[in-house]
Order: C-alpha cells, then structure tokens, then sequence
C-alpha cells in the first residue's frame, strides 16, 4: 500500500476505492426508475428525486407514501426522517473536512451520501497524516463511480419502466428494496431489536390515519436500539 | 401519479432536496468540528433500520394488491428479502430473492 502524495493521488485512490460500490447504486439507482415511474412520476419527476434529493432509501420512503396518498406534511417528515442519520455523517466529516474552504465544503455536502460517507472516513482513520487537500481529493475522487452512476441508472430505469406494463406487480418492489437495504445493515443486537421493534411498533400504530404511526415507530424502535446499545456496549 | 399535481410533486421533490441538503450541510459547513453528545449519536445510528421496517410492516402484511387481505406470497417474499439480504449482507442479492420468490408464489397461487 502506497503512501498518498498529492490531492490528484488522493483523488484517484477515493475513486479505485469506491469503485465495487457501482455495484450497489447502479441496480439501486435502475430501481428506483422503475419503480417510480410505474408510481406514475414521469421522467423528469424521477430524475428530479434523484438530482435533487439524492438518497434513495428517503425517495422510496416519499414515493411509498404519496403511493398511500399520505398528506404531504407526513410525506416530507417521514423522508426527512429517514435521512437524519446524514446529520451524524456531516459531524463525523467536520472532524476531518472542517478546515476546508466553505465552497468545497458545499459541495461536499451535496456528495455526501452513504456509499461516500463510508468509504472516505474508513480512509481518514486509516491514514490520519493525510493532509486537508488529500482528504477532500480523495472524498471527491470516491464520488466518481457514485454519483452519475446513480443518476444514469436512475435514467435507464425510468426508460424501461416506461416500457414495462403495470400490472406486473411490481410496486411491491418497493417494500421488498427497503427490506433487502435493512438486511445488511442488521450488524448488531442493537440493529436486530430496533427493526423487530419498528415492526411491531408499526403494526401496533396501524389504526392511525394519514400514516401517522410511522414517526412516533421510528422514534421508539431508536429508542429501543440506543437502549439495547447502552446496556451491551457499543458493537 | 394519483392524486398528485405535477405542481404538488415538485414541491415534494425540492423540499425534501433543500431538507436533506441542510442535514448533510449542518455540522460540515456551519457548526465545524464538535462533537455530538453520546445519547444523541447513539440514537441517529439506528434511524434507518428503526422506520424502514416500520414504513413497509403495512405494506407486506396487508397488500393494496389483495385489498388488504394478509397474502403468503407478500410475507414469504418479505421473509426471503430479508433471509438472502442478511446472509449474503448484500442489498440486491435481497432484493432479487424476494422479487423472485413473489414472482414464483403469485404464479403458483
């Protein structure tokens, strides 16, 4: 393993580095396309969701809810919800990044998406002598097979999806994306109990209209998982 | 979409994207380099396997498609979504099992 010697190096690294994650976002990104448009967005509407809001586990969860007709206020907290996780990400990157110029700073903020976030601070721990300018080389860099990954893939699902007639059944394909993205992400009893309790917490708050259970679930299956973390210590 | 404005739709989508910048913007570019509290931290890291179940928990067990009748092909896909995604820990090989196993079970039934 080489040593980084410039921002250019840097950069290259991050995107060599990221490059097994198009992997991920190019089904991901062709699913959402897909899925959104047999929802009845058009093509710029998905393209502006994946443009725009660039998260897609927070898309689905908007398009899973006008889908159910949700009032616009639960649409949005729901979403936002879902991506208040990036707040940890943007304090964990300030640890490293907050140096650099406001402007780059930016435009980080935009790229910072799970795949990105992951990648660039497993780096930043692994090589604490990078200096500022390799680090934001190398954060943009990982960004390379990410983002137009996500955003032509989202285009070519939205083409197809175009082309698939609607009674495939297929909008059960988003309940079935979200679940295959929690799977994964289940590395901890902590993780385990906070899904099992979004679960029976959701089904315990069905009877409430307008999808109203869903926030007060997520808040108390966070609960449960923040809970379970303390008493077992962390991971 | 149904019951949506091209208007109302666009509203959502640049809402979201100004909601969802000024989270991945906040510590980065305002507050700079301190620390969350513990309690905090240790709450946001389950926020995403705390409300997706919770969103889709409905949607599998009481199906639109079947007009809200419990359905064993929506819940074995689910099982198999979850079963494949865990195992192999990877996104889409979950998602192609369980799209699979709906596909398999609703030609079946």
């Amino acid at each position: 393993m080489n040593t980084a010697t410039s921002p250019r190096s840097a950069f290259w690294r991050g995107a060599r580095d990221c490059g097994p994650f198009v992997l991920v976002v190019a089904p991901f990104g062709a699913l959402f396309g897909v899925v959104g448009t047999e929802a009845g967005l058009n093509i710029a509407q998905v393209m502006g969701f994946s443009v725009v809001v660039i998260a897609g586990a927070a898309q689905f969860t908007a398009l899973q809810l006008m889908l159910d007709q949700a009032p616009t206020l639960v649409v949005l907290l729901s979403a936002i919800a879902v991506n208040l996780r990036m707040a940890m990400y943007s304090a964990s990157l300030a640890a490293y990044l907050g140096d650099a110029p406001l402007w780059k700073r930016a435009l980080l903020a935009y790229m910072n998406v799970d795949q990105t976030y992951a990648i660039s601070v497993l780096e930043y721990e692994r090589r604490p002598e990078m200096t500022i300018a390799e680090r934001v080389g190398y954060f943009f860099g990982s960004c390379v097979p990410v983002l137009p990954v996500w955003y032509v893939a989202t285009l070519a699902g939205a083409l197809l999806g175009q082309s698939i007639p609607s009674n495939w059944g297929l909008e059960f394909a988003v309940p079935i994306a979200f679940l295959a993205l929690v799977a994964p992400a289940l590395r901890t009893m902590a993780h385990i109990a906070a899904a099992g309790a979004s679960i029976l917490l959701a089904i315990a708050f069905v009877g409430l209209p307008y999808n109203l259970g869903l926030l007060p679930a997520g808040i108390g299956a966070m609960i449960v998982g923040a809970e379970v973390e303390r008493r077992m210590g962390p991971r | 979409m149904t019951g949506w404005s091209n208007l109302e739709i666009w509203g959502i989508i640049i809402a979201l994207g100004v909601a969802t910048y000024a989270i991945r913007f906040s510590f980065l570019g305002l507050i700079g380099d301190r620390q969350l509290p513990d309690w905090l931290l240790r709450h946001l890291r389950y926020t995403p396997v705390a409300i997706l179940p919770a969103l889709v928990t409905p949607a599998i067990l009481w199906p639109d498609a079947t007009g809200g009748q419990i359905s064993a092909a929506h819940i074995l896909a689910a099982c198999a979504t979850m079963a494949a995604g865990y195992w192999r820990k990877n996104a889409v090989v979950g998602a192609v099992a369980g799209m699979a196993t709906f596909v398999i079970l609703r030609g079946l039934v």
